[in-house]
């Protein structure tokens, strides 16, 4: 026998509580490796390697509409091979099903997206009827929609001109992704914008969210975006211009302050998993007031008999915290895979290290009162039950 | 039997419950020379486990002087009397006390985690004091696997597995029955007649006592009679 073991065997004398405690803070661990990295991943700076498009939206808010007259200037960019717009139309499926829905120009986003693969007659008649919608391969199984039907879409924010909310479009296509990721974005479906312009009751002709940039090379993606914006400054259209994954999480930042809403989400998951751990390590010092007692008259001191209830509280939290770290890990991996790499819940350095010191907090928390109690015991006492 | 193991001069010790202060040993003066083997009774509430808890080093005194094995222990502060305990007494209790988290050779290995010995050197020692007792063959049994008897032979075992000087004994067989009782009561007669361990019993128990040597009665805090 060691001191390790001794401390692991107290541990487990009430094997349901422990594994129980044990279970929550591995969820709360999960929780905060995920959310951190989340908040990581928000808070990053831009990154333009590696990057292929460039998204360009109005400097305020890509819910603010450009006007597509900024077509050729864009096109005029060096750098520029070719340029593609898209318009969020938000439309509802049935009752309250949400559907991602843009409004695009067909054969300007085929150049510009070639990783969504689809028949060229498809895309021949998507770009020449006004009603046509394409869905992705993902969305149209989850609603059993074929090529021919009349897809019925009602929109929270577009009424037609007759004031009527609910649309409706002709399915003339279904495109898949080129390979795995790209099959996994195509929970998406494209209206034509000529149409939706004209038919839609606001006056938002020739105007749209944002525009996709295509690039002839990827090393220059910093400087178009620098001239883009730089190019439309001080004017009433001023841009922003970012990279796809940037501007995605642009995108998810519109629900409210990401880092705010994960901060308290942390708080409330680690305040309440300080009282199940407190809880269940003052518990444990309270039922065996006696056994200390008898440690310390075989010899043990006042400090060993501190440190076996910190080691206690440490090793639940290290085994429970790092099992956790290691779950959000493994877990940030599959929504990284599962969503084609576009959202990368990453478990970097900073946030295992800011994850070792809430164990390491954590412990003291938890540990540093029952361990002063035990520490303050007065053998005649505790053997005397008082 | 003429080196002293256990001097005792003029000591009185004092409990505060509350606002009042009650003195349970009165100005008690006691010799217990090495190799000895005294049983302390008395009737409740006159001083036998405070005495016992004076001599084995878990209190101190409110006034006099207790020295053991050669320490002045009402000069010891808590760490050096922790680290006294461990070297020079063993202690045995009514209820055994034993950890019930761990095995039999477990609860005996423990006094000697706080040694340099190596683990192999621990585990050669917790097999001779388990064999000591009686008990090889429950070595790797958990206490509520074990009888009362079994219990508190584990418990002598732990106490003896360092090899104190002095056996510290607190009612060791007011839970057992006459039998199993004698045959504790022997073990430790035993390891006085034949280890050389100074042992000092409480006990309410007069058969109990016939094991001892000699018999100490105290009385409202004082040392009534020395019996033969």
């Amino acid at each position: 026998m060691t001191k390790t073991s001794f401390v692991i065997a107290n541990l487990f004398r009430k094997r349901t509580r422990t594994i129980l405690t044990l279970l929550s803070v591995i969820m709360a661990f999960v929780l905060f490796g995920l959310l951190q990295s989340v908040n990581s991943l928000f808070n990053a700076g831009a990154d333009f390697v590696g990057a292929t498009r460039l998204m360009t939206q109005a400097r305020v808010s890509f819910t603010q509409p450009l006007p597509t007259g900024m077509v050729p200037k864009l096109e005029a960019v060096p750098g520029v091979e070719r340029v593609a717009y898209s318009m969020w139309f938000g439309g509802v499926w049935q009752e309250n099903t949400p559907l991602f829905v843009f409004a695009i120009d067909p054969l300007r986003y085929r150049d510009v997206y070639p990783e969504y693969v689809m028949p060229d007659e498809q895309w021949q008649t998507f770009a020449h009827t006004r009603t046509a919608m394409i869905a992705g391969k993902v969305l149209a199984d989850q609603y059993g929609w074929k090529v021919g039907q009349k897809i019925p879409i009602s929109s929270n924010i577009y009424p037609q001109k007759n004031g009527s909310k609910a649309w409706a479009f002709d399915l003339v296509g279904i495109f898949d992704g080129k390979d795995d990721a790209w099959r996994k974005q195509t929970n998406i479906a494209f209206i034509q914008s000529e149409y939706f312009d004209e038919a839609n009751s606001f006056n938002l002709k020739g105007r749209t969210n944002f525009f996709i940039l295509k690039l002839a090379d990827s090393k220059q993606a910093q400087a178009v975006s620098k001239t883009i914006d730089a190019m439309f400054e001080n004017s009433p259209d001023e841009t922003k211009t970012q990279t796809e994954k940037d501007f995605n999480l642009g995108f998810v930042k519109q629900i409210g302050d990401i880092a705010l809403i994960v901060h308290w989400i942390l708080f409330a998951v680690f305040f309440t998993l300080l009282l199940v751990v407190g809880n269940t390590m003052a518990q444990s010092v309270r039922e065996r007031v006696p056994e200390l007692a008898v440690l310390k008259t075989l010899g043990f001191t006042d400090g060993s008999v501190l440190f076996f209830v910190l080691a206690e509280a440490f090793s639940l939290c290290l085994f429970g915290g790092l099992l956790g770290l290691v779950l959000a890990t493994a877990l940030g991996a599959m929504v990284e895979k599962g969503t084609g790499g576009q959202f990368v819940v990453r478990l970097d350095a900073g946030v295992w290290s800011i994850g070792i010191l809430a164990i390491v907090l954590m412990s003291l928390a938890v540990g540093l009162l029952p361990g002063l109690r035990a520490r303050r015991l007065r053998i005649v006492d505790a053997l005397a039950g008082r | 039997m003429s080196e002293a193991m256990v001097e005792i001069h003029n000591v009185t010790k004092v409990y505060e419950r509350g606002k009042q202060k009650v003195e349970v040993l009165h100005g008690l003066t006691l010799n217990i020379p090495k190799g000895d083997f005294v049983a302390l009774m008395g009737p409740s509430g006159s001083g036998k486990t405070t005495l016992l808890n004076l001599i084995g080093g878990l209190d101190k005194p409110t006034s006099g002087e207790v020295m053991v094995a050669g320490s002045r222990l009402d000069q010891l502060g808590g760490s050096q009397l922790a680290h006294w305990r461990a070297h020079n007494v063993g202690f045995v209790f009514q209820f055994y006390n034993l950890m019930p988290v761990l095995s039999a050779e477990g609860n005996v290995e423990l006094p000697l985690l706080l040694t340099k010995l190596s683990s192999a050197q621990r585990k050669k020692n917790v097999a001779v004091a388990l064999q000591i007792v009686g008990l090889s063959d429950r070595a790797k049994h958990k206490p509520k696997e074990l009888s009362g008897g079994q219990e508190q032979r584990v418990a002598i075992a732990r106490a003896l597995v360092s090899d104190p000087q002095l056996l510290v004994c607190d009612e060791p067989t007011g839970d057992l029955d006459r039998s199993t009782a004698d045959e504790i009561l022997g073990l430790v007669q035993v390891l006085n007649r034949e280890h050389g361990k100074t042992v000092v019993m409480v006990t309410h128990d007069p058969k109990a006592a016939e094991f001892a040597r000699r018999t100490l009665h105290l009385e409202k805090g004082q040392l009534l009679e020395q019996a033969a």
